[in-house]
């Protein structure tokens, strides 16, 4: 599909390049979510974040998600980019870019595909503190 | 039958490996699954939840598991 994006990559994500694929002379408006390693968690400080992906269903779970955005809002072109490995702080994990002709379906569109991902794609991050290593969310 | 089920995130560390396998009658489903996991694994009943994905979709408890079927452990995700 020309119109949709999907990456999942161990190399650091290129933000540019991203926007330059989002843009067309067709889109009155380009939304994009760029998530980063935050520096403390709960008041912790956080050294780094370690990704890991179940990649075949993480690819087809971020495939499902843009599907879904298409039908839901009338946008052009959807781009998912998420990393792998080691991300130290202040990286990129992931990359949203939505394109439409009018803002309100962008904007809601890449909403929707960064909350979903966050609860179906099968990611998981290690968080490194100085006193241990924790899997987020893991645990109640 | 016997299959292999993949673990990603806390579920590999449970384990103590990236995959067990494991040994199911036929028409065992994903309840029965989780049931000789658990069994074999307690600290899987402590995690928040845990999914079984089937060739790369969310499974089902009821779901019937197939001898060739990929089968993967998803602990809570977390990404983003």
């Amino acid at each position: 599909m020309n119109n949709t994006q999907i990456l999942l990559s161990a190399k650091t994500l290129n933000i540019q390049s991203c926007i330059d694929w989002i843009m067309s002379p067709e889109s009155g408006g380009i939304d994009v979510f760029i998530g980063t390693v935050r520096n403390a968690t709960k008041g912790k400080p956080v050294l780094k974040l370690d990704f890991e992906a179940y990649e075949p269903m993480a690819i087809s779970e971020m495939e499902k998600i843009s599907r879904q955005a298409f039908e839901k809002w009338p946008v052009q072109k959807i781009l998912i980019h998420h990393r792998t490995g080691t991300l130290q702080v202040g990286e990129v994990p992931v990359i949203i870019a939505v394109s439409a002709a009018h803002r309100d379906a962008a904007f809601e569109a890449c909403r929707y595909i960064i909350d979903t991902l966050k609860q179906t794609v099968p990611i998981w991050k290690k968080e490194a503190f100085e006193d241990g290593e924790v899997w987020v969310a893991a645990h109640p | 039958m016997k299959i292999n089920v993949l673990a990603f995130g806390v579920a590999k560390e449970i384990f103590g490996n990236s995959q067990v396998s494991l040994e199911l009658t036929n028409d065992a489903t994903i309840y029965n699954l989780k049931y000789l996991l658990e069994q074999q694994y307690p600290r899987l009943k402590q995690l928040a939840s845990y999914m079984v994905a089937v060739n790369n979709e969310y499974a089902l408890p009821g779901d019937t598991i197939h001898e060739r079927d990929e089968i993967a452990i998803i602990p809570p995700v977390s990404g983003g």
